[in-house]
């Protein structure tokens, strides 16, 4: 059952994707911002947590997760450390994707071959 | 009702861009919703593992981001995105997509300026809103918090 929720709810944040992409003149980059940034406060106000208990991955994996993960963090972080993790707590939740993505792109701007146009 | 030829051709313009709108909306749903669905497995799987649910979760995201950049490097993530649109946009494999084959696209630009530089086009302006966007609400939270 997750998993059908996790299908559904992940396909349609794609499918607002996708209707941005289609309707507006949005590139990519602007779409991706502003799911983080609709993450960030839809994370912040606690929208965000029941959805992600309702739909699992299907939540989290779409980049409005990443920006829920940050608010969260910066909480938490707040809530362990006083002011100082206002800074810290967006980092210390991201680290692990984002150093992720860092490296194996290296890893793959190092090995990969270039596309043959 | 008749048309002129004008309109006729302005109109069949419109539904064709709708016809395919609709069609791109699918597509993006069914792949989208796929990658969500092979992340809640990989969760699943790393739980039924004993890992932590935090660390579980990171794991996810740590796994598909190697799944897409292994995609991308081999030229498959591409040619799946032609179809799915914003159904491998929204995802965090979007993410590790853009900054992969940015990396791989300008590796002839050097390894500094290039591959290190031009990774950051999407993913740049992602981090720097996304955390400066977090770190506006731990302000708003913090002084919540004092009263």
């Amino acid at each position: 059952m997750i998993y059908l929720k996790a299908f559904i709810v992940g396909g349609l944040f794609c499918v607002i994707g996708q209707i941005l992409i289609d309707y507006t003149r949005l590139t990519p980059a602007k779409i991706l911002v502003g799911y983080v940034v609709m993450g960030v406060i839809l994370g912040g106000i606690n929208i965000y947590q029941p959805l992600v208990d309702f739909a699992g991955c299907g939540a989290t994996v779409p980049l409005t997760g990443f920006g829920a993960m940050l608010a969260k963090g910066t909480r938490e972080a707040i809530q362990k450390d006083g002011a100082l993790g206002i800074l810290t707590g967006g980092f210390t939740a991201s680290a692990g994707g984002i150093a992720a993505a860092v490296i194996f792109s290296l890893l793959a701007g190092l090995f990969a071959k270039e596309k043959e146009k | 009702m008749k048309y002129t030829p004008k309109q006729y051709k302005e109109i069949s313009k419109e539904m064709t861009y709708r016809t395919n709108s609709f069609k791109n909306c699918i597509f993006a749903f069914l792949i989208g919703g796929a990658i969500c669905t092979l992340g809640q497995a990989l969760l699943e799987l790393y739980k039924s593992l004993g890992l932590d649910k935090n660390i579980a979760a990171t794991c996810v995201s740590v796994s598909l981001i190697f799944l897409s950049v292994l995609l991308t490097s081999l030229n498959i993530y591409d040619k799946i995105a032609k179809y799915a649109g914003a159904g491998t946009l929204v995802p965090i494999t979007g993410f590790a997509n853009a900054m992969s084959s940015a990396a791989i696209t300008f590796k002839a630009e050097g390894y500094i300026m290039g591959v290190g530089a031009k990774m950051f086009t999407i993913a740049g302006p992602v981090i720097v809103y996304g955390i400066s966007a977090a770190a506006l609400y731990g302000v708003i939270y913090y002084i919540l918090t004092l009263i």
